[in-house]
């Protein structure tokens, strides 16, 4: 009895892990068994991306005699990435948007990159500012994104030449019935519950005032912060004259979302937005144009934020140099950036491949002439300490509230932040 | 029990042996079928524990695998024999319990000791590494060169060509050396020279860690590897000093501030890359003294309290109120109705709580719509408390309705009946007979529900955000509980600091901890009802 038993035990526990390691086989990247034969090189990218990545990536992996793994992260990319990485168990190639760069240098999860002038000279200029930190390159940036103005030409055949101007348009179109809204402007977020600094930076700019100073080296500096001074207040007073007890024409109502909402069903001749929206408005049928987002009368350019798109290799995966290589070789090459394009209508950052871009689709031209003006989101840590505060400013303005005492509160906490973080 | 003890009713001196009465009908500690139960339960947790081992040997974690080993035996021990019965339920609830409850709570209590978060997730010994790789700067204007990695002698070897000048060279630890004779291949990379294997790229990538780190001394810098086939010449900008403990980069010293976890230059400006140290309670001290914390910590408190009690209380008493209209004998259709009052509850609520949301925007949303009104919901405070409190009742009611429907089942319909023939109202009879017998299933309900509310993060972050946010204070919102204001002064968009995250859960923990035991001893006097 007590022998036959602990046979019986034994034979269960075998099948038991017998099974449990058959399972585990495919593609358990993070087992941590790397035989010296064949080293996995795993890349970390939304799932668009992935699947344009994976065909160059498995190119990639048969030329080596190397295998390659392509994981689809969906959501909290940088935050799963900082996570994983220190856990021994990130990417060696990770897809995502250079204003990461400042929190994963100062964790130490990404290596610089180190290409020559020439390389470096093919991207365009604002791609090439915005994955340079520190006076160092720590990303090969594929695609540029940026606000502009998309016009129902329709309802408006020429474009506003400044932002005035466009609110006069839609308040005549409003009154005369055609359209719901002056402007599709997103002021907060898909939450709906806070500001969006980045929709109200090109006004905030054409207003006059800037976030942060920029250092020497060309990096933004947050010794020199921009909230709170009398140019910052200047530009708020414009917001809120446009706000909802001015001209009702900025609501706190208007996300991203609603925004396109209204253009694409022609309840408003206007709308502020990226090229994500391009696809969303020719489906929809509108007849639009899209045109750098205009300034205020006599006001300074409006600079919109630029984001990029970049490839990053992190410094604590276990194929580094094979991830170097993978990163400058194959995804730097032109016909990568084209498939990138082809899959989804961003400002390609190659020159060759912005050429193809631009050849294909007009307007790919529009969006990089209303780039021009732009400035890279600031990547540096510091930015942390301004989003909640100047998010909940920009709320405070376009409600109404006193602008002066608002601003002033809103500096004041960034500074407050940024002295906790330093 | 039955099965050893036989019925409850049978006097226990009185079982002649252990497998007494109950015998024929449960299958005995001697059975078969027990004994088979039983090699299958232990080969069970022989297996899980293998499988769980497996990857911890193959990590080296020998305390983790001591672990396993012990609690396996613990429960090889427990269950091989059929005594032990007490032990056989003491301990799955007292393992979950420690992996659950305790071992979360002595990690939070051990993060809150230190410094963690963004810039100080690692040792120093990763800083120290960070610093000097991101330090490596090109040299302007060098020449690239082409890498061919390869090996003598098992040694790594740098062949480099300079496709401009059609040289070849070898570089290795002690410095760069021109080879001739070698052939070139496409894109101007050695492919083969006397005395030197080529590495295959696979080879080459399975020593990518010694490729990495890889350096041929040149005048005023090294050759280092970018990627397999291209070197470039740099220099490294910052080096770190074992002797003062110092990182340099020939002008400025960064001295080690170990208190702070990070390198400090004389000016007070600190290198990006910091390793995480112990505080001590720093973290904790913090979150009672620093005023941007401490301010606004008794207003929140006040309101996060209102709202816990003003959840608790609507939710039961709408609850309790849907139960009794449905119980009423006379009631027609009332199956419909309890399906229609459960819905709610079997909805997935963080969705729900996203479309309640849009559903109060001013311009879009369908509450403004449906009632005709302009009504800026969670604009203002008021109006936005009251939205988090109808949509979270909305949520929690049919949860009470649930229980209370229940409860009202097991009264006794003779305990009203008599009430009656005593000449009681029907309040009186619903406040003295179903009240007090009502509660005694809700109350422990209550407490923990009040715990639950207490730190909904959910039911107010996927609301409001916490806001509105007044405009002379941008940090804390008119209806952020403890633990959303907590969650974005930690983390939020303020960049991840676990350290004082840790620290104020630890708080927020007391302090549920306080009000639930108050509360749950409050409830035995209600026992004192039966």
């Amino acid at each position: 009895m007590r022998r036959s038993f602990v046979v019986l035990a034994a034979c269960l526990s075998l099948t038991a892990c017998g099974g449990t390691a058959a399972d585990r086989k495919p593609g358990d990247a993070s087992a941590g068994e790397q035989s010296a034969a064949s080293a996995t090189l795993t890349i970390w990218a939304d799932q668009k991306r992935s699947e344009t990545l994976k065909p160059f990536a498995e190119a990639f992996a048969e030329e080596n005699g190397v295998k390659a793994e392509i994981v689809v992260v969906a959501q909290g990319q940088q935050q799963t990435f900082v996570t994983a990485s220190q856990a021994g168990k990130g990417p060696d190639v990770l897809v995502g948007a250079h204003d990461w760069i400042g929190n994963l240098v100062q964790n130490g999860l990404i290596e610089p990159i180190h290409m020559t002038e020439d390389q470096q000279s093919g991207y365009v200029d604002v791609a090439r500012k915005a994955v340079t930190y520190d006076g160092q390159v720590y990303g090969v940036p594929y695609a540029v994104e940026n606000l502009a103005l998309y016009r129902n030409t329709d309802l408006v055949p020429d474009a506003p030449a400044t932002f005035d101007e466009l609110i006069a348009t839609g308040r005549e179109l409003k009154e005369k019935g055609e359209v719901e809204q002056i402007v599709g402007y997103p002021i907060s977020q898909q939450n709906g519950q806070s500001g969006d600094t980045y929709h109200m930076y090109p006004l905030y700019t054409s207003g006059g005032a800037h976030l942060f100073g920029t250092k020497p080296n060309g990096d933004p500096d947050p010794a020199d912060l921009g909230v709170g001074t009398p140019a910052s207040i200047a530009a708020f007073k414009k917001i809120a004259a446009l706000g909802e007890k001015g001209a009702g024409a900025l609501k706190r109502s208007f996300t991203s979302d609603n925004s396109a909402a209204m253009f694409v069903q022609g309840k408003t001749a206007f709308l502020v937005a990226g090229p994500w929206r391009l696809t969303e408005v020719r489906t929809a049928g509108v007849k639009y144009d899209v045109t750098p987002v205009p300034a205020f009368k006599d006001g300074d350019p409006a600079r919109g934020f630029v984001g990029v798109q970049a490839f990053f290799v992190a410094s604590k995966g276990r194929n580094k140099a094979l991830a170097q290589e993978f990163v400058t070789n194959t995804l730097a090459s032109a016909d990568v950036a084209k498939a990138l394009f082809d899959a989804e209508p961003r400002m390609p950052a190659l020159k060759t491949a912005l050429e193809y871009a631009a050849a294909k689709d007009p307007d790919v031209a529009k969006f990089e002439a209303a780039a021009r003006d732009g400035v890279p989101l600031p990547a540096i840590p510091q930015m942390v300490a301004v989003w909640q505060p100047f998010n909940a400013l920009i709320h405070s303005i376009v409600k109404g509230d006193p602008v002066e005492p608002a601003v002033k509160a809103a500096g004041k906490a960034i500074a407050e932040q940024l002295g906790q973080t330093e | 029990m039955t099965v050893t003890h036989g019925p409850r009713s049978r006097p226990r001196r009185a079982v002649p042996s252990r497998e007494g009465a109950g015998r024929d009908r449960f299958p005995g500690p001697g059975s078969t079928a027990a004994t088979l139960g039983r090699v299958l339960a232990l080969g069970l947790i022989i297996g899980v524990a293998l499988w769980a081992a497996a990857p911890l040997v193959s990590a080296r974690q020998w305390i983790g695998v001591g672990i396993v080993a012990g609690v396996t035996a613990l429960a090889v021990y427990v269950y091989m024999s059929p005594r032990r019965l007490p032990a056989k339920y003491l301990l799955p609830a007292t393992l979950l319990l420690v992996a659950f409850q305790v071992f979360p709570v002595l990690y939070t209590m051990s993060l809150a000791l230190t410094n963690i978060g963004d810039g100080h997730l690692g040792t120093k010994q990763e800083a120290i590494a960070a610093i000097e790789a991101s330090s490596v700067r090109r040299e302007p204007g060098s020449a690239e060169y082409r890498l061919t990695v390869a090996e003598t002698d098992g040694s790594l070897v740098f062949l480099l060509a300079d496709p401009a000048r059609r040289r070849a060279y070898a570089g290795t630890e002690d410095g760069l050396r021109e080879i001739r004779g070698a052939s070139f291949g496409a894109g101007g990379r050695v492919t083969a020279a006397e005395g030197y294997t080529v590495l295959t790229p696979a080879q080459a990538a399975a020593r990518g860690e010694e490729v990495s780190s890889f350096a041929v001394p040149v005048d005023g810098g090294a050759i280092r590897a970018q990627g397999l086939t291209r070197a470039y010449e740099g220099r490294a900008t910052l080096g770190y000093d074992v002797g003062c403990d110092c990182v340099s980069d020939g002008t400025t010293t960064w001295r080690a501030d170990d208190e702070r976890g990070r390198f400090t230059a004389p000016d007070g400006t600190s290198l990006a890359q910091g390793w995480k140290v112990g505080v001590g309670w720093a973290n904790l001290t913090a979150a009672l003294t620093n005023p941007k914390i401490n301010t606004h910590f008794l207003g929140v408190f006040v309101w996060n309290l209102c709202y816990a009690i003003a959840v608790v209380g609507l939710t039961a008493a709408l609850g309790v109120a849907a139960a009794l209209v449905l119980h009423h004998p006379r009631m027609r259709g009332v199956r419909i109705y309890r399906t229609l009052v459960v819905l709610p509850y079997a909805m997935p609520a963080f969705a729900m709580l996203l479309v309640w949301r849009d559903m109060f925007n001013t311009d879009f949303g369908l509450v403004n719509r449906m009632l005709g009104v302009d009504v800026d919901w969670l604009g203002t405070p008021l109006t936005a408390r009251v939205s988090v409190l109808l949509v979270q009742v909305w949520l929690g009611f049919p949860y009470m309705f649930l229980v209370a429907t229940g409860a009202l089942q097991t009264i006794p319909a003779e305990y009203l009946e008599a009430a009656q023939v005593d000449g009681a109202t029907a309040w009186q009879r619903f406040r003295v007979v179903t009240l007090p017998l009502l509660l005694l299933a809700l109350a422990p309900l209550l407490v923990s529900s009040f715990a639950f509310n207490f730190n909904n993060f959910n039911g107010v972050f996927l609301v409001t955000a916490g806001g509105p946010f007044p405009s002379d204070n941008p940090t804390v919102g008119a209806t952020d509980l403890l633990i959303t204001y907590t969650f974005r002064l930690a983390f939020g968009e303020q960049g991840a600091q676990y350290g004082l995250a840790s620290a104020i859960s630890i708080y927020v923990y007391l302090i549920v901890a306080v009000i639930s035991i108050i509360g749950f001893r409050r409830t035995r006097a209600f026992k004192e009802v039966s």
